[in-house]
């Protein structure tokens, strides 16, 4: 038995499935609705253009106090994000505000993509990379794009 | 023995190491001579008691003034500066406390900012005219949904301060009570609306924070008393409620260590917060360890409780803290550090301490230097990790020991009080154990010249002091009784020796003065010239 959904989350939901934002979409468990999984496309013009990259997405039980839980499910070459797919963001950690929404979340993540921060790095090889051979970091970007996010 | 002389009779600091060296070449522990005349040592030297009272009058070098708080003072001494205050500027008491903690309670600059701009200081820390014609208060508004929670039932308390985000009071509450419970902060948490950096003043929090919170709160206002103040800083022993006040400054940590002893009984450096590392500075401490953290696969065989004797090559298990070892199998006596023969430990050729450079020539490529430098680390990581390893088994020991004795109380004819002994020496073996750990991480930076010797000699005669002790406690516990006076003049003579060793570097610390940058050095650090200490990095 779990808790009943707070209003909260139930109005979240409706809402990414009534006005879905281009290029992210986040489907609740049918089990589990603090559960989503999460399809966000790398934005064009970035290395990532073309990508579908998964994520899994968890609201913990002081969620909206604390920020929801999310990782990359799919491969990136990316200098703030880890090989386990942990993002490095700081809305989701000392930023993190009751206020900001699932969507303004992946909004964000999406974001990311497009501006890739290797001064804030989480992945020290990916952003030495990044800092001392740009274009090569690019290549190897678009490379695993095509390799891991392609869609089948 | 006129060597004990020139000991008693030294008075003035300067004239010490060279008595001190005179003593040193004069009371020789060979393991040689062994017990026997070390012991005769002892003896003569009774004269050391007068010596030790002499000395413990004035502050040595090594010392700093300290004093420790208990959560009464802290709050008693936060009163009273809100009292001066609040006097002063003629604000009521709570006022005051507000605007003292806004000035994170920096008293002249609040004053002084107040003097020049009253209402803006009021305006600033929550407590301007606006809030005097308009405190904050709960209201209901129509059509408010709160982008919290998602509610939106007609009559939904809400609460918003001058930033306009508003939100329902049940959100506005949970919120306060994550950030107080969870995330410890009181004096300055900001609005939940995304982005916004307003501070949520302490008129609102009392109108907002509940009942279940105010201590928790109030706890944490008085944390924040002590993190704002320079000279004051809490205990970190766990669950620890004192706060230490120390007038050392930051800039100061390059020539001082200041170990303080809380009334719990920990003693920590005032500036790092790490358990006591005297003799070494902060600076040198923080980068050893995380040399040690870099190197630690490198280094992790060091740490093995095993090893082989390096005669007959049997495998010997270290179970003591001593460092004199002696195979069960060919009786073969060796030092566990260096794996060197132990008879010719503490005699003036020896060095089990210092590490020797090969000479020049066969170091000239990349590859023998890094070689040259990695054992060159291994040599002091050995002896740090090895220290602090002993202190431990010394410790195991004690346990053991004091157990044993309590059972074998009748039969060795001690009381329980005169036990106290063997307590006392496992608190010297601690305490100078802990030091000489340091005395390792301090020499691996310490670049050679005629300071280093004395400093070696210096650790030397602490190292076979304690090694001399240790060994005691591997004595068959019916014997210890029979051993108690020699015990207790071995544990004054480590203290000595500690206090010796402590006050020498902390001198020549204190007294470093030119420093003119050099030419890179192997590892491409800076070399800094002093009249005392060089080191081969930058304290700072
Ligand atoms: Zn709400
Ligand atoms: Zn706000
Ligand atoms: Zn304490
Ligand atoms: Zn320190
Ligand atoms: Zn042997
Ligand atoms: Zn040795």
């Amino acid at each position: 038995m779990s808790a009943p959904l707070p209003k909260r989350i139930i109005k979240e939901t409706e809402r990414l499935q009534s006005e879905p934002v281009p290029g992210i979409s986040a489907q609740p468990h049918d089990d589990n609705a603090r559960y989503f999984d999460v399809i966000v496309e790398g934005p064009g013009g970035s290395c990532y253009e073309g990508g579908v990259f998964q994520l899994e997405l968890f609201l913990p039980d002081d969620y909206p106090m604390c920020p929801p839980r999310i990782r990359f499910l799919t491969r990136i070459y990316h200098p703030n994000i880890d090989r386990l797919g942990r993002i490095c963001l700081d809305v989701l950690k000392n930023n993190w505000s009751p206020a900001l929404q699932i969507r303004t979340i992946l909004l964000s993540i999406q974001a990311l993509l497009g501006a890739p921060n290797p001064e804030d790095p989480l992945n020290e090889a990916v952003a030495k990379q990044w800092k001392e051979n740009q274009p090569e970091a690019i290549k190897t970007a678009r490379e695993w794009t095509e390799l891991y996010a392609k869609k089948k | 023995m006129d060597s004990d002389d020139d000991f008693n009779s030294q008075v003035s600091s300067e004239d010490m190491d060279l008595d001190l060296n005179d003593a040193d070449s004069s009371v020789d522990f060979g393991a040689n001579d062994s017990d026997v005349d070390f012991d005769d040592e002892f003896q003569d030297e009774g004269a050391f008691d007068t010596q030790d009272k002499d000395m413990k009058q004035q502050k040595k070098a090594f010392e700093v003034d300290f004093k420790v708080y208990s959560p009464e003072d802290i709050q008693a001494q936060q009163d009273k500066q809100v009292a001066e205050v609040a006097t002063l500027l003629e604000q009521p008491h709570e006022q005051t406390a507000i605007l003292l903690r806004f000035a994170r309670w920096n008293k002249e600059r609040l004053i002084e900012q107040y003097m020049d701009n009253q209402e803006e200081v009021l305006e600033k820390a929550g407590l301007g005219q606006d809030i005097a014609r308009d405190p904050p208060r709960i209201e209901t508004v129509d059509g408010f949904v709160c982008d919290i929670c998602c509610e939106d039932e007609p009559g939904l308390q809400s609460f918003a301060m001058k930033c306009g985000h508003r939100f329902c009071i049940n959100c506005y509450r949970q919120y306060l009570g994550q950030k107080i419970r969870e995330e410890g902060e009181a004096a300055r948490i900001k609005c939940p609306g995304d982005g916004c950096n307003k501070i949520v003043d302490s008129k609102s929090l009392d109108l907002l924070v509940t009942s279940d919170l105010t201590d928790r709160y109030h706890e944490l206002l008085m944390r924040t008393y002590v993190d704002d103040k320079d000279n004051l800083k809490w205990c970190p022993a766990p669950e620890c409620v004192f706060a230490v006040e120390c007038g050392v400054k930051k800039r100061d940590l390059s020539r001082i260590v200041p170990t303080v002893h809380c009334d719990c009984k920990h003693d920590f450096c005032f500036g790092c917060t790490l358990a006591d590392h005297q003799p070494c500075p902060c600076s040198l401490v923080k980068k050893w360890l995380k040399k040690c953290e870099d190197d630690s696969e490198t280094a992790n065989w060091i740490s093995a409780n095993t090893k082989e004797c390096p005669k007959c090559n049997s495998t010997i298990e270290k179970n003591g803290g001593c460092n004199h070892m002696t195979c069960r199998k060919c009786r073969n006596e060796f030092c566990w550090m260096c794996m060197g023969v132990w008879s010719e430990h503490g005699t003036s050729w020896y060095n089990c301490n210092r590490f020797e450079e090969k000479s020049g020539t066969d170091a000239r490529d990349a590859q023998a230097k890094s070689r040259q430098s990695l054992e060159r680390y291994l040599h002091y990581y050995n002896r740090y990790a090895n220290h602090e390893q002993s202190a431990r088994l010394d410790r195991d020991i004690y346990f053991k020991t004091e157990k044993k004795m309590t059972l074998l109380q009748n039969q060795s004819g001690l009381s329980w009080i005169e036990v106290q002994f063997l307590e006392n020496a496992s608190q010297a073996l601690q305490q100078c154990r802990q030091t000489l750990k340091w005395t390792y991480a301090f020499a691996y930076y310490l670049a050679r010249n005629n300071q280093t010797e004395i400093f070696e000699d210096n650790q030397k005669d602490l190292e076979m002091a304690v090694e001399n002790l240790s060994e005691m406690f591997e004595k068959p516990v019916e014997s210890l009784a029979g051993l108690k006076v020699e015990m207790m003049d071995k544990t004054s003579y480590c203290n000595r020796r500690r206090i010796i060793l402590l006050d020498d570097t902390a001198k020549n610390l204190k007294d470093r003065k030119s420093r003119t940058e050099s030419e890179s050095g192997d590892e491409g650090m800076l070399t800094m010239t002093t009249e005392n200490w060089e080191f081969n990095v930058e304290l700072s």
